[in-house]
């Protein structure tokens, strides 16, 4: 479902949409140094750093409790940090009340006003900065028509459904043309095929109007599929900041790894260039001793003649066998009862031993030797 | 999934009690109120003279009027005491809310009597407030009006409705989801724009309800006229007892029991349907 | 949540305007209790300021005096008899408004409100007119039908209010497990309410202790402490009042910290 009337977006001026792998492109918009944050005896954020590039769609990533709504709440202003700064456009920005930052929100719950209509909802940050009135009818109709919303202008919130609430929600925040969008998992309340649509429709909004996004979400599939970069929070810290191929081809941690997609954790040790784990060997580079590797359950697949000398050939013994609709998930035994976790293009069912194969390149080193 | 027997062994002991004795009652207040009273005994001849007579003595309609005019200082009075008080407790008092919101009720608990008794002590001549502004010599001699005059009326039903008007209020306030406001401010609103555009308005079914509180219940009061009212503080409602007291005339007291009940009701009925334009939650 | 500033001001504003005005406001509330607590501890009664001569001989006149001894008994026995009655009419009346449908429900809903929100002296008036037809004397009895009746509704909200929030799923795998209404009610309903009607009692037991306006129409030759009070006060002032208004108000005191400690536990 894509989005129609292209031709009526709006054509603000903004700047134009960049998708940089790194914050290094030019100035950051958004700078958090050392942000701490506690709530009585808990410590909810310990020590975050992040820089926002202007025009990126940054996601927070992280379980519940990691933080990473207590981080946006720092950013919009409803909470002020324990230690740490936050600076956006060469100004500090923690010291501002939330009302004097250009900084909007779309909450989670979308709190719409009830007693106000669609229109008035989303006419309220520009009659509270006064604007003049032709121009705020010009910029709410622009905006209701930016999220398909234009027939409701008079409706009020309650007789809205969760989506169309949440459009509102996103016109109202928009149409005051903040330097950020804070979207605090906007799309959680919406069941499945919803939540895909509205995926698609935010992605390109995004890319329209170009405004930063900062986007929170605990759905790591979301945020593969939105983002240019996402930012994983693990406990109040800042586990790995990297943009979704190379978070997902090359974790830094075991968390990591396990926490966006799936994977398989070997750990192995690496003697002369060579890691072994249990019977299996693989060159491998790097520094010796003790290491832990990510493989990827779609990287191991049924041996075939054409594997080449990089190519590590193993028997195992077939387990569980997960149908998922286009693949398979295949829990196999290798011949020292070590498992394995699989994940193949969907075909027959497959017992007994199989011949199975997987790179050497596929196998990644991860930084840390933690346990899982 | 009721069965009969459960369903009428809980409907009627409650309807049969209140049938006997809240409606029969009340019909026979209704009745009295067209009878009349001959030389010390009722007559049970039904007639409109009461009403009549209402209508027509312009004091039973000063004193309605002079109470009216009191329910409404009061009542403003609970809202400009009660309403920041009540903002206050929900949205600045933090931990502490609770325990402060304890701290109103309780002089609830406190009898009504005593309440006005220690007025009467603080109002007197020789009272606290007249020692007070003496010890200070910012008066010389004792001032009369605090005491005997609808001003101590109006001051004493104040103290006494504030937290009636206050609790409602409060309820309200309370059920304003946070998120909204924060949603106010993230848009650029200031706290006191948030306040006007989004809190208020929100909180206008409670307002109703307290105005309406304390308004109902000063109208239908008759221990503050008789304890510092004096007077000059007298209310409608010490013409009802006079008249089923020394007085002694039932039919007429019904009868202008009756016209208190019609205002107060017809009143209660206005208010229910615009709390309800004005409920959005 | 509070609406936040930055930094310093957020300390201002917790002191700020409306915190003194807040203040000022509870204290408004409050002065008549303290001069009350002050005087009663006055040997010179209640003249003058400020307060002179600290004594106990107003509670010591208090304890000998036996009109004011009898009508706090009387207004003991008055309570927890309208107590019994309102619950035992309140219980079964919430059960009724939210379980059956009855001809007249709107208006029986409208009409058990009536004595809270009218005045009190028109549901005094007319239970006086119903005791005048039926020719029974004025005693305690017409008293306690009188509070009885009005804190009826009283009874009726706050059970309402726990049964909106009780699981009703319980009483359904009660009665799907075979257990009679009568069982059920008791076992289950019963228990669950158990809160609303401890509060819904202490609530009406205050009510009928301070109550007057009904009161006033109602009462024979035995005086509750409110009536009592109120026939001293009409021939003048004397301290000892303040005394005993300082007994009820701190037993009232305590009645709440009572209700609040049982509340906070649920």
């Amino acid at each position: 479902m894509s989005i129609q009337n292209r031709d009526t977006h709006l054509t603000q001026p903004q700047e134009a949409p960049k998708a940089p792998e790194k914050a290094a492109a030019g100035e950051p918009l958004l700078q958090i140094r050392s942000v701490a944050k506690s709530f009585g005896a808990r410590a909810v954020l310990r020590d975050v750093s992040l820089d926002v590039a202007p025009g990126e769609f940054l996601t927070i990533l992280g379980e519940s409790g990691s933080g990473k709504t207590t981080l946006l709440r720092l950013i919009a202003g409803f909470e002020r940090p324990d230690t740490g700064e936050i600076w956006m456009g060469g100004e500090r920005l923690d010291r501002l009340p939330p009302h004097r930052r250009q900084v909007n929100t779309v909450f989670q719950q979308y709190a719409l006003f009830p007693h106000l209509s669609v229109f008035e909802n989303v006419a309220y940050g520009l009659r509270a900065q006064g604007v003049a009135k032709a121009e705020i009818a010009q910029r709410v109709e622009q905006a209701l028509a930016m999220v398909k919303m234009s027939a409701y202008a008079g409706a009020a919130p309650s007789k809205l459904s969760g989506g169309q609430q949440q459009r509102v929600a996103l016109a109202r925040a928009l149409v005051n043309r903040p330097l950020l969008l804070l979207l605090d998992e906007p799309l959680s309340a919406l069941d499945a095929n919803l939540r895909r649509q509205m995926q698609g429709e935010l992605k390109m909004l995004q890319r329209e109007v170009g405004i930063t996004f900062l986007f929170v979400t605990h759905d790591q599939d979301e945020a593969m599929a939105l983002s240019d970069r996402i930012a994983l929070l693990r406990a109040g810290e800042l586990e790995q900041i990297a943009a979704p191929r190379e978070i997902y081809n090359r974790p830094s941690t075991a968390y990591t790894a396990q926490f966006v997609g799936q994977t398989n954790l070997l750990r192995a040790e690496v003697v002369d260039g060579v890691a072994r784990w249990g019977a299996f060997s693989w060159p491998c580079e790097g520094r010796p001793g003790p290491a832990t590797f990510s493989l990827r359950p779609e990287h191991i697949r049924l041996a075939s003649p054409a594997d080449d000398q990089q190519t590590v050939r193993f028997l195992a013994t077939i387990g569980q066998q997960t149908f998922c609709g286009d693949t398979d998930l295949i829990e196999i035994s290798c011949a020292d009862g070590r498992v394995l976790r699989v994940r193949t293009p969907s075909r027959r069912i497959l017992e007994g031993q199989c011949a199975f194969a997987f790179s050497a390149s596929d196998a990644v080193r991860l930084h840390d030797a933690e346990e899982s | 999934m009721y069965s009969r027997t459960y369903k009428l062994a809980v409907a009627i002991p409650p309807l049969l009690w209140v049938t006997l004795f809240l409606l029969v009652p009340y019909a026979l207040l209704l009745s009295y109120s067209f009878w009349t009273v001959s030389s010390g005994t009722i007559v049970r001849q039904w007639n409109l003279e009461n009403y009549r007579d209402l209508g027509r003595n312009w004091m039973y309609l000063q004193v309605l009027f002079r109470s009216m005019k009191i329910a409404g200082a009061v009542t403003v009075l609970a809202l400009v005491l009660g309403y920041p008080l009540a903002y206050y407790l929900s949205f600045r008092a933090g931990a502490r809310k609770d325990l402060l919101y304890q701290l109103v009720i309780v002089p609830l608990w406190v009898s009504y009597l005593v309440r006005g008794y220690a007025w009467k002590t603080i109002l007197g001549s020789d009272g606290v407030l007249n020692g007070f502004l003496q010890y200070l010599h910012l008066v010389r001699e004792p001032v009369g009006f605090f005491l005997y005059s609808p001003f101590a009326v109006v001051l004493v039903l104040t103290h006494i409705y504030t937290p009636f008007t206050l609790l409602p209020i409060y309820a309200s306030l309370e059920h304003i989801p946070r998120h909204l406001v924060e949603a106010s401010q993230d848009l650029g609103a200031s706290p006191r724009v948030t306040f006007w555009r989004v809190i208020f308005p929100l909180s206008l079914p409670g307002l109703l309800a307290g105005a309406t509180f304390a308004f109902v219940l000063t109208l239908g009061d008759f221990l503050a006229p008789l304890l510092v009212g004096g007077a000059s503080g007298i209310m409608i409602s010490n013409i009802v007892v006079s008249l089923f007291g020394a007085a002694f005339d039932w039919p007429l007291g019904a009868a202008i029991s009756v016209c208190i009940m019609l205002l107060v009701l017809g009143m209660l009925f206005a208010v229910e349907r615009t709390e309800k334009k004005w409920t959005f939650t | 949540m509070d609406l936040h500033v930055s930094g310093q001001s957020s300390v201002r504003r917790r002191f700020g305007w409306l915190a003194i005005y807040s203040a000022g406001v509870f204290a408004f509330l409050y002065l008549p209790i303290v001069v009350l607590i002050l005087y009663s501890f006055n040997r010179e009664g209640v003249g003058g300021f400020p307060p002179r001569h600290l004594t106990l001989d107003w509670y010591r006149m208090l304890a000998s005096d036996g009109a004011i001894l009898d009508a706090v008994v009387n207004s003991l026995l008055v309570a927890l008899a309208a107590v019994a009655i309102a619950l035992a009419l309140g219980l079964p009346a919430a059960l009724a408004l939210d379980r059956v449908a009855f001809p007249g429900k709107a208006l029986f809903r409208r009409l058990v409100l009536l004595p809270l929100i009218l005045p009190g002296i028109i549901t005094g008036l007319s239970l006086l007119m119903l005791a005048v037809f039926a020719g029974m004397k004025l005693s305690l009895l017409t008293v306690i039908i009188g509070h009885g009746t009005a804190l009826i509704s009283v009874g009726t909200t706050e059970i309402s209010a726990g049964l909106q929030k009780m699981d009703r799923a319980q009483e359904e795998a009660s009665l799907d497990l075979g257990a009679s209404y009568w069982r059920t009610f008791w076992r289950v309903t019963l228990p669950n309410l158990r809160l609303p009607l401890v509060a819904a009692g202490l609530l009406i037991f205050t009510l009928s202790m301070d109550e007057i306006a009904v009161s006033f129409f109602l009462i024979g030759r035995d005086n509750t402490l409110p009536l009592e009070i109120w026939g001293r006060l009409r021939r003048g002032l004397t301290p000892e009042i303040n005394a005993v208004s300082t007994i009820i108000f701190l037993v009232s005191v305590g009645l709440i910290l009572v209700w609040y400690r049982l509340r906070t536990r649920s």
